[in-house]
């Protein structure tokens, strides 16, 4: 007869550290953790000492410093007389406007593009094609400096447009100059303004909010509110009788009649640019290196586009479009119904990624004078007061958390679109 | 009742189609025409395509190429087409096409003794970096094309790290061979005193020695053999680098070294463990959303201060640290998503065969995986190697600093369009051959059955 015993009570060894797999993982997990604080505190000893050598502990008080430079392309008022930090503000705003604006464009020629590229016709097929190998394989920043080039080089001075005998005329009726020096447009203006509110008081970060943009937004919102009501009506009586009442008009009434009066109200005009001396006056300036940056980077990510709204496209099979057509619908709503549905499935998640990047590059700003945070925190700032870590430091913290919040939204989107799966 | 009734009893021939469907006309009508929308489209492209072309066929070809300056180039137009506009001054390319590729890299091959405006030398000019680039190729195509070159070239591949610094920079030999010995006394240490110490013991003792060797005894012995028999290359400092070799070496080293890391970072994040997930994954992500340009500014400004006080390294070295650190984290993506693309049964299969952590992945999972990111990573280095061109912005003689840099000579100054359009060429033509092979490797490795 056999007796079983039980195992010996295990003792606890240290080799068991290592040889355990039950213990492994957490030794190495610590010595991990020790080696990467090791590390940092070797860096920030190090960084500690040679600052204290070049004399310039670590701190911020220059933020508050007057920046005395200028910024001229800026939402915001500002002089030099403002403090660095104020001048960084309008730098992240500047960044925002060119993203935005990047994003916008790149997203309608991409997908433009990328539709047309999967044309049956020939000739247009290769045409988009060729531009989007053109733009994908040639650095960004090339195609910045080449674009603020041709903008410098090849469009008429402002003083091309004065006297009897100029070479250069106003566009679109004497209401848009197209110079060397920027664009100008028409700005909008209202004689019965409702004022602004002053936000932050005094602060680096004041701003103005025109109280007639709010009221413009919230008679839109309340138009676009009514207006889905209005459909929503529409779709209970086709429900319920099986025809639908033609609305098209009660809808384009509801939008527009309330905005001309809110614009009557306020006043509105617009401003044109003239010809003063040797430049332009008023309007709205749009200059060079704004224009050049949006349209490179908007360009050159639009390639990008392309590429993933064909393949989004090409990634829904043909079975898809043919039951479409089996039941009937017409190629239109197949496009809105069914492909593209799926198709936004496949592009979301690379355009997120696109956007991120075109955010990124337009750091490159810096290289034609566009005053976004890398040319003020980054380049002036940094230059002017010699400190490199804090400015570098925020500069990195500043495009963090634009990355972090875009890629937040638009994860955010994709879980909704999102095919649910069981 | 009548007969008459025709049933016909031999088959007709058949007939050609119409000669609007086959042919020319067929194609054009198909793809041109098929319909007034694309008919008023086709119109509108011609149009289009002539009005490029009808600009850009004189300004390439109706060129000057053989002129000392931008206003001589302008003279020549004038009399011989009548108009400056409209015609290219390839002079500037031909004129400064060798310092567009290497910068101001010596032509000639230079020794200390020889006086360096000297141009005499027997040797054709740029071998070194012209032999580094052959070398690359030798060393990445039995990687590449693994079923074409024999393997036995994977030796070129093993040297190639060691071989392109010396050949770059120059210098003795003895460095770069003392610096691979370092590896191999790591190797010795390991397989002969394991057996004695035990394997972990090994391991540590594998890592410690060669570093150990490096920061203490390699540099000295380098030194001493020199002394003895010295066989070495004249040196050329890093701020002689540029043009479009600037651009290939900042690539291929970031690239290169951004392999392995990248490895590990995506092993790290795909992990269990939650320190070192949390550590790699913060590491990526940082990378991931701060632009290239923040830290090649850190390589220009910070990196010296993260040093132990009195360090100062090279700018060119900074840059190659800061660009494989931005390489490291989107290779880590790349490869972790090859990591996710392989079905859990080929990790469930390695687990049921006994095999631990790394012996899977060394044997079933890496091949694997690193061979679905292949595209990945050829399209991670197109990225990087037009984001070089960023280092001008931190002074370095890129193409494009050094095209600012013609201009601002006063015999070129004001010449734009033939410089850009010879840079963007030069890219072109590398990146697009990539992309083309990184497609042909995608339909290659494309195993499943479609």
């Amino acid at each position: 007869m056999t007796t079983i015993t039980d195992p010996p009570k295990e003792q606890f060894r240290l080799s068991m550290l290592i040889y355990d797999t039950r213990y492994r993982s957490m030794t190495i997990q610590v010595v991990a953790l020790i080696g990467f604080m090791l590390l940092a505190a070797w860096l920030i000893n190090n960084t500690i000492q040679n600052l204290t050598e070049l004399g310039k502990p670590v701190e911020f008080g220059f933020l508050v410093e007057p920046s005395s430079y200028d910024i001229n392309q800026r939402l915001l008022e500002y002089t030099s007389r403002d403090t660095h930090l104020r001048a960084s503000f309008l730098g992240l705003l500047n960044t925002l406007v060119v993203a935005v604006l990047g994003c916008i464009t790149a997203t309608v020629v991409g997908v433009l593009v990328g539709v047309l590229r999967l044309s049956n016709n020939w000739l247009i097929g290769r045409i988009m094609t060729v531009y989007v190998e053109m733009f994908r394989n040639v650095p960004v920043l090339l195609w910045i400096v080449l674009a603020m080039a041709i903008l410098i080089e090849s469009l008429p001075a402002p003083r091309a447009f004065r006297g009897e005998d100029a070479t250069a005329t106003m566009n679109l009726n004497d209401t848009v100059a197209v110079t060397n020096r920027g664009i100008y447009i028409p700005e909008p203006l209202f004689s019965r303004s409702l004022g602004d509110v002053h936000i932050f008081g005094q602060s680096s970060l004041r701003f103005d909010i025109s109280l007639d943009l709010i009221a413009i937004l919230i008679v839109l919102g309340a138009s676009v509110f009514a207006m889905r009501r209005v459909a929503a009506r529409a779709n209970a009586v086709q429900e319920a009788t099986g025809d639908r009442p033609t609305i098209w008009y009660i809808e384009l009434g509801i939008l527009f009649i309330p905005m001309i009066a809110l614009l009557v109200a306020l006043g509105f005009h617009l401003g044109y640019p003239e010809l003063k001396g040797f430049n332009f006056k008023g309007g709205t300036h749009l200059r060079n290196s704004l224009i050049a940056l949006w349209l490179a980077l908007s360009l050159y990510t639009a390639a990008f586009i392309a590429e993933i709204v064909r393949g989004g496209i090409l990634a829904i099979s043909s079975g898809q479009t043919e039951a479409a057509a089996a039941l009937g619908l017409r190629p239109g709503k197949i496009m809105r119904l069914v492909i593209l549905p799926q198709a936004l499935r496949v592009i979301i998640p690379p355009m997120i990624s696109n956007y991120l990047n075109l955010t990124k590059n337009s750091s490159l700003a810096i290289a034609v004078g566009y005053m976004d945070i890398t040319g003020t925190l980054g380049g002036i700032t940094m230059n002017q007061t010699g400190r490199e870590l804090e400015c570098i430091l925020m500069l990195m913290l500043c495009y963090l958390a634009i990355s972090l919040s875009i890629s937040a939204v638009m994860n955010w989107y994709n879980e909704r679109v999102k095919l649910v799966e069981r | 009742m009548s007969d008459v009734s025709f049933v016909r009893t031999e088959m007709l021939a058949e007939q050609a189609p119409p000669a609007t469907s086959v042919g020319v006309v067929g194609w054009l009508r198909a793809n041109l025409f098929s319909s007034w929308l694309n008919t008023i489209l086709t119109i509108i492209s011609l149009g289009f395509i002539w009005y490029i072309l009808a600009g850009l066929i004189p300004w390439v070809f109706q060129s000057v190429w053989n002129a000392n300056s931008l206003t001589e180039c302008r003279e020549i137009m004038a009399a011989t087409w009548g108009k400056t506009h409209g015609h290219a001054c390839w002079a500037v390319i031909n004129e400064r096409w060798l310092q567009l590729l290497y910068g101001f890299y010596p032509p000639y091959p230079i020794t200390p003794e020889v006086n360096v405006g000297d141009s005499t030398g027997f040797l054709p000019a740029y071998l070194r970096p012209n032999l580094a680039m052959v070398l690359f190729l030798v060393a990445v195509a039995p990687v590449l094309y693994s079923d074409i070159v024999p393997r036995q070239l994977l030796i070129v591949t093993a040297a190639y790290p060691f071989l392109l610094p010396w050949l770059m920079w120059g210098g003795t030999i003895w460095a770069p061979i003392m610096v691979a010995a370092g590896l191999g006394i790591g190797y010795l240490g390991y397989r002969f005193l394991s057996p004695v110490i035990g394997a972990l013991g090994g391991v540590i003792l594998a890592i410690l020695l060669p570093v150990i060797w490096w920061m203490f005894l390699s540099g000295a012995v380098a030194g001493a053999i020199d002394s003895v028999i010295p066989i070495g290359i004249a040196e050329v400092e890093s701020r002689k680098f540029g043009g479009l070799m600037l651009a290939v070496l900042l690539g291929i080293v970031a690239i290169g070294v951004s392999l392995p890391i990248g490895i590990v970072l995506a092993l790290g994040r795909q992990s269990d463990l939650l320190i070192v997930k949390g550590l790699c994954v913060g590491f990526i992500e940082f990378i991931r959303g701060v632009p290239l340009i923040t830290l090649l500014f850190v390589a220009s400004t910070l990196l010296n201060i993260f040093m132990p006080p009195g360090t100062n390294f090279d700018i060119i070295l900074r840059v190659m640290i800061m660009m494989t650190l931005f390489a490291a984290a989107y290779m880590a993506e790349v490869i972790r998503g090859g990591l996710a693309a392989l079905p859990k049964g080929q990790y469930e299969g390695a687990d049921s065969l006994g095999l631990n952590y790394w012996q899977a992945q060394r044997l079933i999972i890496m091949p694997q995986a690193l061979k679905i990111s292949i595209p990945g990573i050829v399209s991670t280095f197109i990225g990087i190697f037009k984001d070089t061109t960023l280092v001008s912005i931190i002074g370095l003689l890129d193409p494009i600093g050094l095209s600012q840099g013609i201009r601002s000579n006063a015999a070129w100054n004001g010449i734009y369009w033939e410089l850009f359009a010879f840079i963007a060429l030069v890219f072109f033509v590398c990146c697009f051959s990539m992309s083309r092979y990184s497609m042909y490797l995608e339909r290659k490795l494309r195993t499943d059955h479609r």
